[in-house]
């Protein structure tokens, strides 16, 4: 058989923020497991392990996935955007700094779902309406803020970013 | 998660062969959006996964202005509902593949994965029923064609055999003057599981009459189910509110729902005879475009 079977420990290598990153995990590891336990990005969360909250989602290959459904080994040589890829060595990103001013956060564990997913929205859709960032973010749940303020500090990155 | 297997193939033969090695515990992973979690959850018996994602055939989209359109079956939601051709010929799978899970869902999860998970409540399965879409499957034993209201048996279970798997899932060429749509009814906007679903067609004469019609419907038996029935009753009819409205009340008479967290028995009879109505005058509207 031409196909390989794995299953223990495999080599992947992927690039994440930007940088190259290899790691050894076994099949039955999820890419959020490897993010946080292996790689040390512990900002992607782990919320709901089903698919629901997005807390752990990146962007992977230009598009916005829930890491709690993915394996690790799926990711061997794609593109991956993490939260911690969106501040620079300069400081935060404008969508990071107006969650802060405009208190986008309470507790803040669905914060990063919530970056990374208004990120992958404004990536390609600059100039989201209210309903289009409403839908966008429909798998991004937060129990505190009520998504008032995360929609108001969106909607100030965008005004902003047109300005600038 | 438990330890699994993990293979990669490249090749449908490849992947085929794994499958006959293997046996009923090796399954096919898509998007993986159902399947890692089944399998994170023990609720699926599977210690092989074979990744589809690498073989050419079940990554294919393509329209053919001749022979239809055929669809991999493990693309992504997104790449079937942002396919300029799906948008303009076939936008009853647009309302499908747009409304499963949230965006994040959309980037991985399938119409392929949505029709082997065999839920009763997927939300692709009444559309492919209402577009006569048909199954290419490859096994140990060659290649078979199903059509798609053939495939699933029960809750989560289908016709493939062990060695076999879902290649692609083909699509007619819409005939002139026809509409499809997929509604379905959920406690809130999105990102839930359906409560009722319907997908139906409607294909009309040059003078507006039906000279075709096909329903399906999500959530109300052990399987997504056709309900040919709707479909004898409305060929030769004029449309009209009455005649959609009458159609829900053959459809609601068929179905067998059971009472669940989402709704009960009775609640998701009512909800077929409204959804019917409103998912044949909506793929009347477009049919009519």
């Amino acid at each position: 058989m031409a196909t390989q079977i794995v299953s223990g420990k495999t080599a992947i290598t992927a690039t994440i923020n930007g940088e190259t990153r290899d790691w050894l995990c076994e099949p039955r590891q999820t890419l959020l497991e490897v993010l946080r336990d292996t790689l040390g990005l512990t900002g992607s969360k782990e919320g709901c392990s089903n698919g629901n909250c997005g807390a752990c989602n990146v962007i992977m290959d230009g598009r916005l996935v829930n890491t709690c459904c993915v394996l690790a080994v799926e990711a061997d040589e794609t593109e991956i955007t993490t939260v911690e890829g969106l501040a620079t060595p300069d400081g935060l990103s404008t969508l990071q700094a107006n969650f802060i001013e405009g208190a986008g956060l309470q507790c803040g564990f669905c914060t990063p779902g919530f970056l990374v997913s208004t990120k992958a929205l404004l990536d390609k859709n600059p100039n989201p309406t209210d309903e289009e960032i409403r839908w966008w973010l429909a798998g991004n749940l937060c129990r505190c803020t009520g998504y008032d303020k995360i929609l108001s500090a969106i909607k100030k990155t965008i005004a902003e970013t047109n300005a600038s | 998660m438990r330890a699994i297997q993990y293979a990669a193939p490249r090749s449908l033969s490849d992947a085929v062969a794994i499958l006959q090695e293997r046996g009923s515990k090796a399954r096919i992973l898509a998007g993986g959006t159902d399947l890692i979690v089944q399998v994170g959850e023990n609720v699926r018996d599977v210690d092989t996964l074979v990744d589809g994602k690498r073989i050419p055939e079940l990554m294919k989209l393509s329209f053919d202005p001749v022979t239809g359109l055929t669809l991999g079956a493990a693309v992504p939601c997104y790449r079937v509902y942002e396919h300029p051709e799906i948008q303009s010929h076939y936008s009853g799978l647009v309302d499908s593949a747009s409304i499963i899970g949230g965006t994040g869902i959309q980037g991985r999860a399938s119409v392929g994965g949505n029709l082997c998970n065999s839920g009763p409540a997927g939300d692709t399965i009444p559309t492919l029923i209402a577009y006569s879409a048909t199954a290419r499957i490859v096994g140990a034993n060659g290649e078979r064609t199903v059509p798609v209201e053939d495939f699933c048996t029960a809750p989560g279970r289908n016709i493939l055999q062990p060695d076999e798997l879902l290649v692609s899932i083909h699509f007619p060429v819409p005939p002139a003057h026809f509409g499809a749509a997929y509604l379905r009814f959920i406690p809130r906007n999105e990102m839930d599981i359906a409560v009722v679903g319907v997908g139906a067609s409607l294909a009309l004469d040059d003078a507006g009459t039906i000279v075709s019609a096909r329903v399906a419907l999500a959530a109300v038996a052990p399987k997504p189910l056709y309900v040919p029935e709707v479909g004898y009753f409305l060929e030769g009819a004029i449309p009209s509110t009455e005649v959609f409205a009458e159609a829900g009340d053959i459809a609601r008479s068929l179905v067998t729902p059971i009472s669940d967290m989402r709704g009960t028995a009775a609640h998701r009879k009512h909800l077929t005879g409204v959804l019917v109505r409103r998912t044949l005058q909506r793929a009347f509207e477009r049919a009519r475009a």
